[in-house]
């Protein structure tokens, strides 16, 4: 595909529609699986079902006062909003939707995502640094925290499936895992990654640290609400509130769209029949991909949130060891067979 | 070293057991209601302020004996009647219960010996203004069905 200028400009606002659409309705989705975990009916007001709920809430943001306080770091502070929302846009440029559903593939697309999910973290950092309040500063050290603890298991885990597709294109992981559901990078016994019957947990690590990365609950140490006020966006009203906030919601659909690519086959059909609802399309990649929000939703709601060292032993005692261990055993196996 | 797998397994183990109870929970159907639309049938012996009880006629037992009134410890009850020409009984023309001093403490209840007041299931009582308090019990009963 040629990027054109026309190509690019529609590339960008599509992916404008399909982030802002997704950060506003994925509240939604939250709100509706919180009422229904909790035995609620969830937000009924607005609308059908109410479903009217994010536009309202989002007018409501646009229209309140944004407030700077005295004394913060003016551009840093303006800055932090924009940088947290800004990757999230940029990453899906390399996603692959489907074969031809692509903005535009790059070679390094995974190094790309990755380089830009670290660049979310700083956006953190950023934050709670510029707004001169205790409690914003030390959410934001937690949040690096983890950020930088949880990116280590994740890239070994990717780099386990670079290594069994020997490729860094998203495109390329994907497309070499068409072919039926036994041929995803989930399952073990199968020569393509070498017979190694860990991928699976392979799977749960990057599932973890997608869950870490996002900051989402039982992780989400950097809002702990009971702790520290409302973490390192505490100082933020209006739309740099709404921007962090819609950020947030645009890394959980980058997380699982990583996660579907790596390990769940991207845009393949789990049973290639050959006509049309069984043929390999996007259709597939959406519903991989809200499935595993899904399940992001269904932890959110079933879990209490963790203790820092909790959190930092898990990734530092046992998803950094098992998978490192799971790369070496990779590795070797993809010799020997 | 000690206890690192047992630790990783037992983890894990209770980690899906929470998942699979909140699962089970999520198509279950909601135990609340909504609220403005919708509300609790209040259960008989609910004490809510007392009211007149309406007998077959559409009117009330009351014969404006006065003991309710006698009864109330905080005077919030004052009621008036008058008897018609040709009639030997007194007719309630007012009944004013002044819900602001009330207790709910029942003696008036318990003191009726004509059955005509009993507590009624309202519980959704809230204003700015004190006056609205102050309920015109005839009134009422004329306005139920």
């Amino acid at each position: 595909m040629s990027l054109t200028l026309l190509n690019a400009a529609v590339a960008v606002f599509i992916a404008i529609c399909f982030v802002g659409l997704n950060a506003a309705y994925l509240v939604w989705c939250e709100r509706k699986g919180a009422g229904f975990y909790q035995r609620r009916p969830g937000p009924m007001e607005n609308g059908p079902w109410g479903l009217l709920q994010p536009p309202i809430d989002g007018v409501k943001l646009m229209t309140k006062q944004l407030l700077i306080p005295g004394g913060v770091d003016k551009a840093i502070f303006m800055v932090a909003p924009v940088l947290a929302m800004f990757p999230a846009l940029i990453s899906f440029v390399t996603i692959p939707f489907s074969k031809n559903i692509v903005a535009h593939p790059i070679n390094v697309g995974v190094l790309m995502i990755f380089a830009f999910a670290a660049l979310g973290g700083m956006s953190l950092l950023v934050a709670g640094w510029g707004s001169r309040n205790k409690y914003a500063m030390i959410s934001s050290v937690r949040a690096v925290s983890q950020t930088v603890a949880y990116e280590i298991p994740m890239l070994i885990t990717t780099i386990t499936i670079v290594l069994v597709s020997g490729s860094l294109n998203l495109s390329e992981i994907a497309a070499s895992q068409l072919g039926g559901f036994w041929k995803w990078n989930i399952w073990g016994f199968q020569e393509a990654v070498g017979y190694n019957i860990l991928m699976p947990i392979s799977f749960l690590i990057i599932f973890v640290c997608a869950v870490a990365e996002t900051n989402r609950a039982p992780f989400d140490l950097g809002e702990a609400e009971s702790e520290l006020v409302a973490g390192f966006h505490t100082e933020y009203s209006s739309m740099g509130f709404g921007l962090f906030f819609m950020g947030e919601y645009a890394n959980i659909v980058i997380g699982a769209c990583l996660v579907t690519i790596l390990f769940l086959g991207g845009w393949s059909s789990p049973v290639p029949l050959g006509f049309f609802p069984f043929t390999d399309h996007v259709g597939w990649f959406l519903l991989k991909i809200y499935m595993i929000i899904f399940v992001f939703i269904w932890i959110r709601w079933t879990f209490p949130r963790t203790t820092i060292y909790g959190l930092l032993n898990l990734s530092w005692k046992y998803l950094i060891p098992i998978s490192l261990f799971n790369l070496l055993l990779t590795a070797a196996l993809l010799k020997v067979f | 070293m000690g206890g690192y797998f047992t630790d990783l397994l037992t983890g894990t183990k209770s980690l899906i057991d929470g998942m699979w109870i909140t699962l089970k929970e999520f198509p279950r159907k909601p135990v609340t209601l909504n609220y403005p639309h919708e509300s609790v049938k209040m259960y008989k012996r609910f004490r809510g302020h007392i009211e007149l009880i309406k007998n077959e006629e559409g009117t009330s037992n009351c014969i404006v004996c006065g003991m309710c009134e006698r009864a109330c410890p905080s005077s919030c009850i004052s009621l008036a009647g008058k008897k018609p020409e040709g009639s030997k009984k007194k007719v309630l023309t007012s009944y004013i219960l002044d819900f602001t001093t009330c207790s709910l403490c029942g003696s008036c209840v318990e003191s009726c010996n004509f059955d005509a007041l009993q507590f009624s299931n309202e519980y959704n009582l809230a204003s700015t203004r004190r006056e609205d308090f102050v309920f015109d019990l005839l009134k009422r009963l004329e306005a139920q069905e």
